[in-house]
C-alpha cells in the first residue's frame, strides 16, 4: 500500500477480505466525556507481521490498546479478530476473555509483573487456564493426581523454553521484582507469550532500555514473529526499533490516523513529518534541515 | 510566654537542645491528650455523673513518653551507650521492685495497677535491646532491621517442616502430658483460632481481599449447626459439612456483587455484612432465639456414643463401652470423667485444623492459589493474562467462608450454647489480627500469633482487661515496623533449580530489603 | 402527616450529625486515599470530652447556657483535634508508601485501641447527662393525637451545622490552605515540588476532620444525653456510608449523604421497624457501591492502565 494513497484517504476501511488480515479495526472511536481520545481510526494488522503504531505523545496509541484488550469499551467501532478457530468481535467480549479465548496478550507501558512472585511463577501463572482445566478446577490438584502433575511439568517446561529465550534461566527462582529493568521488560513479554497468543500487543517495550538491550529486544520480537506464528502489534517511541522491525506502520496524531504504510513510506510522508516536527516552520526551513528530517525519524 | 514559644519554635542547633525540645513537646502533647480522658474519671452515681481526678497518671504518662522520645532520638543520633545503661537500670529497678513486692505494691512507680509497672519495665527492656543492637552494629536503620527479620523468617520457613512436625507431636500429646481442663480448653481455643486464621489467610493473605466480616461466616456455620440440630435433631458430624456448605454459599452470595470493589470499599462492605448478620440473628427471634441464642446444642458423640455418665434411656455411653474394652485389653480402669469429652473435642479440632492446614497449603501450590497471589499483586495484569478475576476471588472468598463455617459449627458444639453476642466485629478483628501479626500468607505465622494473642491472655488472666487495647496497639505497631507480619516470608510455589533456587530466591529477597 | 413532619425534623437533625462526621471521612479519603477507620472513634472521643467539660463547668459554676455551650465547644474541639492529629502522626504517616492494605489495617488497630483506651480510662458503662437545652416549639396541636415538636436543641444542631458548612466551604475554596489541600489531592509529589508542605497539609486535614467530628460528638451528647465508648463504631459506619452515598472525596456530597442517611434512618424507624434500621443503612451502602460506586456527587474514575 502506498503511503500517499493511505494518507489521502486515512479513514478508508481496509479490505476485510485480505487473506492475511488477523485483526481489523474499523472506525474505532473512544470518547471520555468531551475528550475524543481516538477518532474514527481504521487499520489492519496482518498475520505473521509486526505492525507498528507510532505517534506523538497523547496521540491515542495506548487507548487503542486498551480498547483492543477490553480495558475500555469503545464508543464506536468494530474490532474484528480473524481467530483461527472462529472470527470474534473483541468489543463485545469481557476483558479477561480477550486473553483467554481470543488469544490477545499484552504488555504494559509501566511494567506490570507480579513482583513478589518468582520469575518462573510469573510464567506459570500465565498458563493459568490450561492448568486449571488440567487440575480439574483444583479437585485433582488437591488429591495430587498424576494428571495434574504432568500438566504442571509441561507448564514449567514451556516456561523454561521462554526463560532460555530471554536469558533468565539462572534467575528463575528469584522474585520478579528483584530483576533489573531490562530483564523485567523481557520477562513481561515472555509472560505474555506463555498464554500462546495469536496477537501480541506491546506497549513501548523499548522504553528505558539501553541500545544493547533494545537490540536484543529486536531479535526477540523478530523471533516471535518468525518462529511462534504470532502477529505483533507494537507501540513504540524508539524509532530505531520501530523502523527496523515493523512490516507495516500506522501513524496516529490527536486520535486520528494520519498515515499508514511501510517504514520507508511513513518516514517520507509529509503528514508524519509535520506531526512530529510542527507545521509552520516547515515552509521556511532551509533545505539542509529539510534533508535531515527523515533522518530524525529514522 | 511568647518568648518561650518563640524559643521552642526555633530549631535548636545542638543535639541536646533538639532532644530537650522533642521531650518537652511530646510531653505537653501527651499531657493534653490525657488531660480529660485519663485525668478525669467520670463516675455515674444514682444522683448523676460526678468525677475524680487522676492527674498523677497523666503526668506519669507524659513523662514516660518524653523519656521514650528522648531515648529514640539518642538512638537515632547513635548514642547507644547512655540509652543502654539508662534503660537497663530502669528496667531492673522497676521489674525487680515489682517482683520483690509480690502481692504487695512495692514498685518504684506510683501506679495502683501492676500491669502498668510491667508495661513500663518491658518497654525499658525493649529499649535496652534496641540500644544493644545499635551499640553492636552501629546503626539501626529500618532497612537493616527489615533485612534481618527477613532472614529470620526465611530460616524459620526452612526449618518449618521440622518445627511443624514437632508442634504436631506436641499438640497430639498435650492432653496426655497435661490432663487438666484449663490447659486442654486453652489448646482447643488456640487451635480454633489457628483454623480460622488459616481460613482468613486464604482471603486476606493470598488473595489480598481485606475481609472484615469473617465473623459472619463463623456465625452462619454456628447457627447452621445449631438450627439443624434444634429443628431436625441432626448430629454434629452430619451438620459439619452442611455448615461449611452454608457458609460457602453465603460467601458466594455476598461475594458475587461486591468482589469487584476496590480493597478498602470491600473491607467496609464486608464489615457491614457482618453486622447485618448479627442484627438479623438478634431480631429474627422466633427462628434464631434472638438475643437469648440457642441452648442445649448437642455435643459431638464418639461413633454415636455420648460422653455422659449415664445416658437417660439407659443406652451405651462412651464410658460404658470403652471402659470394659480398655480393662480387658490393658487392664486399665477408666473412670468416667468430664475431661474425656473435652479431650475428645480437642482431638476433633486438632484433626479439623490439620485438615484445613494441609488443604490450604496444597491450594497455595495449585494454579488457583497462584492466581490468588497474582491477583493480590496486580489485578490488571491478571486480566490481561486471561484470568477471570471475579471467579478467582469468589473461590477464595467461598473457601475462606467455608473454613469459617467449620469453625463456627465446632464452636457451637463446644459451647453447647450460642448467641449473637459471640459474633461481633471484634471477633473478626481478632482473627484479622492473628493473620496480620503472623505474616500475611504465612501458615506458621498464624500458629505463632494465635498462641501469642489467644494463649497468652488466657494464661495471664489479669491481662484480660488490657487484651483488646494491646491488640489494637499491636496491629498499628506491626504495620509500622513490619507491615507484612512477623513471619512474612514467601517461598516460591514451584522451583526450577530446586534447593539451590530456593537459596538464590532467599538471597535476592534479603538484598531487596523488607520492601 | 404529623408523623411525617416529626420524622423529617428528627431525620434532618440526625443527618446533620452524620454529615459532619462524613466530612472527615471524605476529606481524608480525598487527600490520602485511605478510609480512616478510626474516625468514628474520634467522634466518640469528642463526645466524651464534651461530657467531661460539661462536668468541669458544672463544678466551676458556669451555668449560663450560651457561655457553657461555647466553652464546651472550644474545649471539645481543641482536645479532639489533638487526637486526630496524633492518630495521623503515629499510625498513618509512617505508613505512607507502604503496601496497599497497611494503612487500613493500622486504622482498624487504632480504632480498637481508642475504643479500649476510653473503656479502660472511663469505664464501660453509659454516661448519662442532664439535658442542657430543653424545650422547643410545638408545631401541631396535641388534639390530633400526636404532637409534632421542634426542639430548640434540634434548631441549634441544624444551625450549627449550616454555619460550619459555610465556614468550611469558604475555607476550602477561598484560602491558601484549601488550595494546598486540593493540590495534594491531585498530586502529592508535584505539590511538594511546588513548595506545598504536604505533611502539614495532611495534618491539617486530620485536624479539621477531627474538629468536625468533635462538634458532632458534642451535639450527640446534648441530643441523646448519653454516651459510651462504643458509639463510634456504628456512627462511623453510617457516616462512612453517607460519604460513599454522596460520592467519596466530595464535601457537599458528604453533607448530602449524611442528610439522606439520617432521613432514611428516621423514616425507616418511623414507618417500618426500628430493629432493622441498621440493616437498611448497610443495604444502602452495598447497593450504592454496586450500582453507583462514585456516589451521587462523585466524579467518575477512569481506570488508568
Amino acid at each position: 500500500m502506498s503511503a500517499a494513497l493511505s494518507a489521502a484517504t486515512p479513514n478508508r476501511v481496509p479490505a476485510e477480505s485480505s487473506p492475511s488480515a488477523l485483526l481489523s479495526v474499523e472506525h474505532l472511536t473512544m470518547r471520555f466525556g468531551g475528550l475524543v481520545a481516538i477518532n474514527d481510526v481504521s487499520f489492519v494488522a496482518a498475520q505473521r507481521q509486526i505492525t507498528g503504531i507510532i505517534g506523538p505523545n497523547g496521540a491515542g496509541k495506548t487507548t487503542v490498546f486498551n480498547c483492543l484488550t477490553g480495558f475500555y469499551k469503545p464508543t464506536v467501532g468494530r474490532l474484528m479478530l480473524h481467530h483461527p478457530a472462529r472470527p470474534m468481535l473483541l468489543e463485545q467480549m469481557e476483558g479477561f476473555r480477550i486473553a483467554k479465548d481470543a488469544g490477545i496478550a499484552r504488555t504494559f507501558q509501566n511494567i506490570r509483573l507480579f513482583p513478589a512472585m518468582s520469575v518462573l511463577e510469573n510464567l506459570v501463572v500465565a498458563q493459568h487456564n490450561r492448568l486449571m482445566r488440567a487440575s480439574g478446577y483444583s479437585l485433582f490438584g488437591i488429591l495430587g493426581l498424576k494428571r495434574y502433575r504432568v500438566a504442571e511439568d509441561e507448564a514449567v517446561a514451556k516456561a523454561r523454553r521462554w526463560l532460555d529465550k530471554i536469558d533468565l534461566v539462572p534467575r528463575a527462582d528469584e522474585p520478579a521484582g528483584s530483576l533489573p529493568y531490562g530483564a523485567q521488560r523481557r520477562l513481561e513479554i515472555a509472560r505474555a507469550m506463555c498464554i500462546d497468543p495469536v496477537l501480541l500487543c506491546l506497549d513501548e517495550p523499548a522504553a528505558g532500555l539501553n541500545p544493547k538491550e533494545s537490540g536484543e529486544l529486536n531479535e526477540l520480537l523478530m523471533s516471535i514473529r518468525d518462529e511462534e506464528n504470532t502477529a505483533v502489534l507494537l507501540i513504540e517511541h524508539d524509532m530505531s526499533v520501530v523502523m527496523k522491525i515493523s512490516d507495516h506502520i500506522v501513524v496516529l496524531d490527536y486520535g486520528r490516523k494520519i498515515a499508514e504504510g511501510s517504514p520507508d513510506a511513513v518516514r517520507a510522508d509529509p503528514n508524519v513529518i509535520r506531526a512530529y516536527l510542527g507545521e509552520e516552520e516547515d515552509e521556511d526551513l532551509p533545505d539542509i534541515v529539510k534533508q535531515d528530517i527523515p533522518e530524525v525519524l529514522s | 510566654m511568647a518568648g518561650v514559644v518563640a524559643t521552642i519554635a526555633r530549631e535548636p542547633k545542638s543535639l541536646a537542645g533538639r532532644i530537650a525540645k522533642d521531650m518537652i513537646i511530646s510531653g505537653i502533647i501527651v499531657f493534653l491528650l490525657g488531660s480529660q480522658l485519663i485525668g478525669i474519671e467520670t463516675i455515674d452515681d444514682p444522683k448523676g455523673l460526678r468525677f475524680i481526678t487522676r492527674y498523677d497518671d497523666v503526668l506519669a504518662a507524659a513523662l514516660a513518653v518524653a523519656l521514650g522520645r528522648a531515648g529514640l532520638q539518642m538512638l537515632r543520633a547513635g548514642m547507644a551507650k547512655p540509652v543502654l545503661i539508662g534503660s537497663l537500670a530502669f528496667a531492673v529497678a522497676v521489674i525487680g521492685s515489682t517482683l520483690i513486692g509480690g502481692e504487695r505494691d512495692l514498685s518504684l512507680l506510683p501506679f495502683d495497677n501492676k500491669i502498668v509497672d510491667w508495661v513500663f519495665g518491658l518497654t525499658a527492656v525493649v529499649f535496652a535491646i534496641r540500644a544493644a543492637v545499635v551499640h553492636g552494629r552501629g546503626s539501626a536503620s529500618a532497612h537493616r532491621r527489615g533485612a534481618v527479620m527477613d532472614k529470620i523468617s526465611a530460616q524459620t520457613q526452612r526449618f518449618s517442616p521440622y518445627a511443624a512436625g514437632l508442634m504436631i507431636l506436641l499438640a497430639v500429646l498435650l492432653p496426655v502430658l497435661f490432663p487438666e481442663r484449663r490447659i486442654v480448653d486453652m489448646g482447643i481455643l488456640v487451635l480454633t483460632y489457628c483454623m480460622l486464621g488459616w481460613g482468613l489467610n486464604v482471603v486476606v493473605g493470598l488473595a489480598g481481599l481485606l475481609d472484615l466480616g469473617f465473623v459472619a461466616f463463623y456465625a452462619v456455620g454456628a447457627y447452621s449447626y445449631a438450627l439443624f440440630a434444634h429443628y431436625f435433631d441432626w448430629s454434629f458430624w452430619a451438620c459439619l459439612p452442611l455448615a461449611g456448605a452454608m457458609s460457602a454459599f453465603f460467601g458466594l452470595v455476598l461475594g458475587f456483587p461486591v468482589l469487584r470493589l476496590r480493597g478498602d470499599y470491600l473491607a467496609i462492605v464486608t464489615l457491614g455484612f457482618g453486622e447485618m448478620i448479627r442484627v438479623i440473628l438478634i431480631n429474627w427471634w422466633w427462628f434464631t432465639g434472638g438475643p437469648d441464642g440457642i441452648r442445649d446444642i448437642p455435643r459431638p458423640s464418639f461413633l454415636g456414643l455420648p460422653f455422659e455418665r449415664e445416658s437417660p434411656d439407659g443406652s451405651a455411653t462412651f464410658h460404658s463401652v470403652v471402659s470394659p474394652i480398655l480393662d480387658s485389653m490393658f487392664g486399665i480402669e477408666l473412670e468416667f470423667a468430664p475431661l474425656h469429652r473435652i479431650v475428645y473435642l480437642y482431638y476433633i479440632i486438632l484433626v479439623l485444623s490439620m485438615v484445613v492446614c494441609v488443604f490450604t497449603l496444597r491450594l497455595r501450590r495449585l494454579p488457583i492459589g497462584r492466581a490468588w497471589e497474582a491477583l493480590r499483586e496486580d489485578e490488571t495484569a491478571c486480566r490481561a493474562l486471561g484470568i477471570n478475576p471475579r471467579n478467582t476471588k469468589l473461590t477464595a472468598f467461598a473457601i475462606g467462608a467455608m473454613i469459617g463455617g467449620f469453625g463456627g459449627a465446632f464452636f457451637a458444639t463446644r459451647q453447647g450454647f450460642i448467641s449473637p453476642e459471640s459474633f461481633s466485629f471484634i471477633e473478626s478483628a481478632v482473627i484479622l489480627a492473628i493473620v496480620v501479626l503472623g505474616g500475611l500468607g504465612s501458615q506458621l505465622g498464624v500458629v505463632l500469633s494465635s498462641t501469642l494473642l489467644i494463649g497468652l491472655p488466657e494464661v495471664f488472666r489479669e491481662l484480660a482487661d488490657f487484651r483488646m487495647i494491646a491488640f489494637g496497639a499491636g496491629m498499628v505497631l506491626i504495620m509500622i515496623w513490619r507491615p507484612r507480619g512477623l513471619l512474612a516470608h514467601r517461598d516460591p510455589t514451584v522451583l526450577l533449580h530446586g534447593k539451590a533456587g530456593l537459596k538464590r530466591s532467599n538471597r535476592a529477597m534479603a538484598s531487596e530489603g523488607s520492601g | 402527616m404529623d408523623l411525617f413532619i416529626q420524622l423529617l425534623i428528627n431525620g434532618l437533625t440526625l443527618g446533620a450529625i452524620y454529615g459532619l462526621i462524613a466530612i472527615g471521612y471524605t476529606m481524608v479519603y480525598g487527600i490520602i486515599g485511605m478510609i480512616n477507620f478510626a474516625h468514628g472513634d474520634i467522634y466518640m472521643i469528642g463526645a466524651f470530652h464534651s461530657v467531661i467539660t460539661f462536668l468541669i463547668l458544672g463544678v466551676a459554676g458556669i451555668t449560663w447556657v450560651p457561655l457553657a455551650l461555647m466553652l464546651m465547644l472550644i474545649m471539645t474541639v481543641i482536645l479532639t483535634a489533638m487526637y486526630g492529629w496524633t492518630v495521623e502522626r503515629v499510625a498513618y504517616r509512617p505508613l505512607r508508601g507502604s503496601f496497599r492494605l497497611a494503612p487500613l489495617i493500622s486504622a482498624i488497630g487504632m480504632s480498637i485501641f481508642l475504643q479500649n483506651y476510653v473503656q479502660l480510662a472511663q469505664g464501660a458503662r453509659n454516661k448519662p447527662l442532664q439535658p442542657l437545652i430543653k424545650g422547643g416549639f410545638i408545631l401541631s396541636s396535641p388534639d390530633a393525637g400526636f404532637t409534632v415538636q421542634l426542639g430548640y436543641l434540634q434548631i441549634v444542631i441544624v444551625l450549627m451545622t449550616v454555619v460550619l458548612m459555610i465556614v468550611f466551604t469558604l475555607l476550602i475554596t477561598r484560602t491558601a490552605l484549601g488550595r494546598q489541600q486540593r493540590a495534594c489531592e491531585q498530586d502529592q509529589k508535584m505539590a511538594a515540588l511546588l513548595g506545598v508542605n504536604v505533611d502539614r497539609t495532611i495534618s491539617i486535614t486530620f485536624i479539621i476532620g477531627a474538629s468536625l467530628a468533635a462538634v458532632a460528638g458534642l451535639m450527640v451528647t446534648l441530643y441523646y444525653g448519653v454516651v459510651d465508648f462504643f458509639i463510634g463504631f456504628l456512627a462511623g459506619i453510617k457516616a462512612f456510608t453517607a460519604a460513599v452515598l454522596g460520592g467519596i472525596g466530595s464535601i457537599p456530597g458528604a453533607m448530602l449523604g449524611g442528610l439522606l442517611i439520617g432521613l432514611i434512618e428516621a423514616f425507616w424507624s418511623g414507618y417500618f421497624t426500628v430493629e432493622y434500621k441498621d440493616v437498611a443503612v448497610f443495604s444502602i451502602l452495598i447497593l450504592v457501591l454496586i450500582f453507583r460506586p462514585t456516589g451521587l456527587l462523585g466524579k467518575p474514575e477512569i481506570e488508568k492502565v
